[in-house]
């Protein structure tokens, strides 16, 4: 039966009240007075020699404050990279310097060469348009293939060429690999490109500092995942300030996506010119800086080969992947291609060979970083492609080639350095094969085809690695800080609760997820307890929110600090009761001795904590504890998709007709926010498979660079989902067993759709292998009659 | 934006002459014009609002049964008060843009801008309409002169375009998927002296009427007439959206459902 309250209630979300009632408060709500604007002048031109920079006319312009350029930040740190990646012959990849402001170059369409501070935004805009750049313009280096050839023009003089690592994982020995696949039955490749995304969070990016002269303290807001990553990237290694006169804060925030995860050179400099110019300076992104200036997702080319024996035993698979890292190396890109991707190659599966071989790239583009999955649907979408390519050409039921190749016994090593802890493929197929009615597809087939149209149905199967941690094994891999979470449960002396957690909230609905835990341990009302995050001056020294770990890892500092509050709250209640600790129990709310009548309510004993006239003398006063927690392994949450299209051989125009998702993903605090993410990230990977892509032409001009050529999913794109997630095999190290759901949508949705429009117009006669998405009706009807 | 003088007058020779001074620029409902501006790609001196002017608002039917809409009127209004006397140009009305755009832009201002991707110059050349302007009366055949360009002076305002009502008619949309205005868009009319048809979204010469089509309409007006008949693709855009040929391709089929719908 539906809990009402607690772990497993699907509570209504607390914090759309003030989301949809207009209430919120937004970066861009914040004002401090005093506060001039500040206004970046982007190159329009991709790859380009800074001949000169004159900003003598803008400094006399009305209302200006302060012009900078690079010259400015000559004394300062560039943007730095969080993951060193380490190439397969042990050498650290290629790291070019990443300047606030251009020095010397400019490397894509949107690098900022100058900024001017004015009084009002408009004046801002006014002098940048007499600022004088003269730039020599210099090939723009766009295609990754071409980039990685010698003698290819070079984006960064310092380095040796265009390649940041040529990274490998799995199977070393080549003549291995190639021996498996000359052996092999059947032997499937295909080609494919992963587009590239602007993430597009509803709120642009937005920054406002401040600097105190009198006490030397900074306040940045600003639109972050993460603001204790934000401070510490920002005065480590950028800025060279001292973190505790730093205070970084990121109120509401409209949508991340992963796009916010990102230390950005606004931010710095904001922080910087606040300083510098003794006034609160503050930027808000316009929708057409956020398409040249925000990180964007994906962009991979791929070939992967799977070979398969006789009996159709996946026996090797190999995959070469140009990864696009952009002009400049962004936080967190280098890991994106490299520990998120290649270790999810294994998949639901068990083939015993693989190798994965990842050339990423520097290009003339807008720096590539972590997009909702990150690595992960880049991985998926090639597995999951090149599998129902093999059971097309095998002329075998997709489900049934997927099901003989599942691993079934857990825990399982693959061959690309992941311990996947539990899982049940087969159950979750089974419940998807029910809630998709997959038994009904032939008829539905045969109705769509009395009306002119061909139906097609996609399955597919997703793992993915989350709640991202543990601190040990990443930096074993690279990254250059620790993914542990932390959380303090502060307990108020009339029994209320302020949790103030390290994850941050940006949609995710942890207000309301997070008290539900706490309010079911203790066995109060959920609106007795209260999150707090997004400040570094109230919260502890948290990681962020990012790759699905917030429940997973945040969740569980703040269960074990719960755990440690429960605790002391039994010793003050055993002194009140005249009892033993160990015989003391907690339940709904009142701790009561066992075996007896005998009972103390909650807001009785936290109120003694704080006014305790009859206490403990071996207990220390207050009722607050702190926990930091570091998981022993990553958490894997997978699913099986199927999705239904029907497609009108006229225009080539896709609609989706039914989309199910069977999602295991461990244990579930509130299902009805987890069917919300699930949704989301389903919208999310139909919008890749069939609307959006962010192109640039051969000059570096950005063609897809505002909503009259970028497509977002609309409503009315979007089917009603059936999603399930009655398959449950908790995770194994973690208390709570979640594993985390904020992913899995993107990552498992968008094979699923491309596969479905490969069956609708191969039922057609149409004998198409591979359409690359987004599958426009331009390029369906193309690949149509090609 | 730019730094801009604003007037509203409530009469049209108020207007024209606001319009006198150099760089001046007619506003209807701006929703191409304003956010331009705010880009910084135009820089008007002043903007000469005409929404105020009563006479250029609303719905009207004249004496001939031609359908009047005031230049200024909104496509919102256009959807709902000429449902009853021309439904195929109401429902073109009903799915420009969205609700905000139906809301503020006017037929003035998109048959003046003549985006080669607009709903209603497919409507109004496929209609035979008549636009009418402070100086004179402009039939549609002649209007439009390719993409974003008419036959409009300096100053000279759309006061209100007339509509002869066909038989039937039909407007079949393919949308781009990003913008949503017409990747392709047919208009098709039929009248009792014959067919029209007007593409939009398609070509790199703005709107234009497929005359093959009319003639072999006109023959026989049933889908099977447009056997054999293309569009070349040469003249079509072609860009991220769609390339030519599918474009031409579309063409053909957004006419045959037009046929149908009018059958």
């Amino acid at each position: 039966m539906p809990k009402d309250s607690g772990i497993g209630a699907s509570s209504k979300r607390r914090e759309d009240v003030r989301f949809l009632t207009g209430a919120g408060n937004y970066t861009d709500d914040i004002n401090v007075h005093g506060q001039a604007y500040v206004h970046f002048l982007r190159s329009d031109i991709a790859h380009g020699r800074i001949n000169s920079i004159d900003t003598s006319a803008a400094e006399g312009m009305p209302g200006v404050v302060k012009v900078f350029t690079g010259k400015d930040f000559e004394g300062v740190g560039g943007m730095p990279c969080g993951w060193e990646v380490t190439d397969r012959h042990g050498a650290p990849m290629q790291e070019p310097p990443h300047p606030i402001l251009a020095q010397g170059k400019v490397r894509h369409v949107g690098d900022p060469i100058a900024a001017v501070v004015a009084d009002s935004l408009e004046q801002a805009r006014d002098a940048a348009e007499a600022i004088e750049v003269d730039i020599a313009e210099l090939p723009a280096v766009m295609n990754m293939k071409a980039a990685a050839q010698e003698g290819a023009t070079l984006i960064h003089d310092d380095l040796k060429n265009n390649i940041c690592y040529d990274w490998h994982l799995g199977e070393e020995d080549n003549d291995k690999v190639n021996e498996v696949f000359a052996n092999a039955a059947h032997v499937t490749t295909l080609d494919l490109v992963n587009n590239r995304l602007v993430a597009n969070p509803m709120e642009p990016r937005v920054a406002v500092a401040e600097y105190s002269r009198g006490t030397e303290d900074y306040t940045l807001y600003t639109t972050s995942q993460n603001p204790h990553v934000i401070r510490l990237l920002m005065c480590a290694f950028v800025l060279g300030l001292p973190e505790h006169k730093v205070r970084v804060v990121a109120p509401d925030v409209g949508g991340g996506f992963g796009t916010k995860i990102f230390h950005y050179a606004e931010e710095a400099f904001c922080t910087f010119a606040a300083k510098a110019c003794n006034r609160p300076v503050k930027w808000t992104s316009s929708r057409s800086e956020a398409f040249m200036s925000d990180a964007h997702g994906r962009d991979h080319v791929s070939t992967i080969e799977l070979a398969l024996d006789a009996e159709n035993n996946f026996v090797g698979l190999r995959t070469n992947t140009y990864a696009n890292l952009g002009a400049y190396l962004s936080t967190f890109s280098s890991s994106v291609p490299t520990w998120l991707h290649g270790t999810l190659m294994a998949g639901n599966y068990k083939t015993p060979v693989i190798q994965v071989n990842v050339k990423a790239m520097f290009t003339n583009t807008v720096p590539v970083d972590a997009y909702r999955g990150a690595g992960r649907p880049e991985a998926t979408y090639q597995l999951e492609r090149v599998i129902d390519k093999a059971a097309r050409e095998l002329g075998v039921d997709p489900i049934a080639l997927r099901r003989q190749n599942f691993i079934t016994q857990f825990p399982y090593d693959t061959p690309v350095a992941l311990t996947y802890d539990t899982g049940d493929y087969n159950g979750t197929m089974d419940k998807l094969e029910a809630a998709a009615d997959l038994a009904g597809f032939a008829a539905r087939r045969s109705a769509s085809e009395a009306k002119g149209k061909l139906r097609g149905l996609g399955i597919n199967c997703y793992i993915e690695a989350c709640g991202i941690a543990p601190s040990n094994i990443v930096g074993m891999l690279g990254a250059r800080a620790g993914l542990y979470d932390a959380a303090t449960v502060r307990v108020n002396a009339t029994g209320s609760i302020s949790v103030m957690v390290g994850a941050h909230s940006h949609g995710q609905g942890h207000e309301t997820a997070f008290p539900q835990v706490v309010a079911d341990m203790i066995g109060i009302d959920e609106s007795m307890v209260e999150i707090v995050h997004g400040d570094t001056s109230k919260i502890p020294f948290g990681m962020g929110t990012y790759g699905s770990r917030s429940l997973a890892v945040c969740g569980s500092a703040m269960v074990k600090a719960t755990e440690k509050v429960i605790d002391k709250a039994k010793k003050i209640a055993a002194h009140l009761l005249e009892a033993s600790e160990a015989d003391i129990e907690l339940k709904d709310g009142q701790f009561s001795v066992a075996g007896t009548d005998k009972s103390v309510a909650w807001g009785d004993v936290t109120l003694t904590a704080y006014v305790p006239h009859n206490f403990p003398l071996e207990v220390e006063p207050g009722l607050e504890e702190t926990a930091f927690y570091d998981p022993a392994n990553f958490t894997f949450p997978a699913g099986a998709y199927a999705c239904e299209v029907e497609v009108d051989p006229e225009t080539g125009q896709v609609t989706i007709e039914a989309f199910t998702a069977a999602d295991d993903f461990g244990n579930i605090v509130n299902p009805m926010i987890v069917d919300g993410q699930v949704h989301g990230g389903i919208g999310q990977g139909i919008g890749q498979a069939l609307l959006e892509n962010c192109a640039y032409d051969e000059n570096g001009q950005l063609l897809s660079a505002s909503y009259m050529d970028y497509a977002m999913p609309r409503a009315d794109d979007l089917p009603f989902y059936a999603v399930d997630h009655s398959s449950q095999t908790p995770c194994t190290h973690n208390p709570l067993g979640v594993k985390g759901c904020g992913e899995a949508g993107a990552i498992g949705s968008p094979p699923a759709v491309v596969n479905a429009v490969l069956d609708a117009l191969n039922s057609g006669g149409k004998a198409v292998d591979h359409i690359d998405m987004p599958m426009s009706p331009s390029r369906v009807w193309t690949a149509m009659h090609g | 934006m730019y730094s801009f003088e604003f007037e509203k007058p409530s009469t049209i020779a108020d207007a024209v002459a606001a319009l006198a001074s150099e760089d001046a620029q007619a506003l209807g409902g701006g929703q191409t014009l304003i956010p331009t501006m705010k880009q910084r790609l135009a820089a008007p001196s002043k903007l000469v609002s005409v929404s105020g002017i009563a006479e250029m608002q609303g719905v009207c039917i004249e004496d001939d049964g031609s359908v009047a809409i005031g230049g200024a009127t909104t496509h919102a209004r256009v959807a709902v008060e000429a449902a009853g006397s021309y439904p195929a140009l109401a429902a073109v009305a009903g799915q420009i843009g969205d609700p905000a755009v139906r809301n503020r832009g006017t037929i003035g201002g998109s048959v003046a801008n003549n985006d080669p991707a607009a709903c209603y110059p497919a409507c109004v050349l496929g209609s035979g309409a008549t636009i009418v302007t402070n100086t004179r009366q402009i039939a549609a055949d002649d209007f439009f002169q390719g993409m974003f360009t008419t036959v409009l002076e300096e100053g000279e305002i759309i006061t209100s375009v007339r509509f002869p009502v066909p038989q039937a008619a039909s407007y079949q949309k393919f949308l781009q998927p990003a913008s949503r205005f017409a990747l392709v868009g047919v208009y098709l009319a039929r009248f009792a002296d014959g067919v029209r048809v007007a593409v939009t979204g398609a070509s790199e010469d703005g709107v234009f009427r497929w005359s093959e089509a009319e003639e072999a309409l006109n023959k026989e007006f049933r889908p099977d007439a447009l056997m054999g008949l293309h569009i070349n693709p040469a003249n079509m855009i072609g860009d991220l959206h769609g390339s030519k040929e599918y474009r031409a391709h579309l063409v053909g089929v957004m006419t045959k459902r037009a046929i149908e719908a009018c059958s």
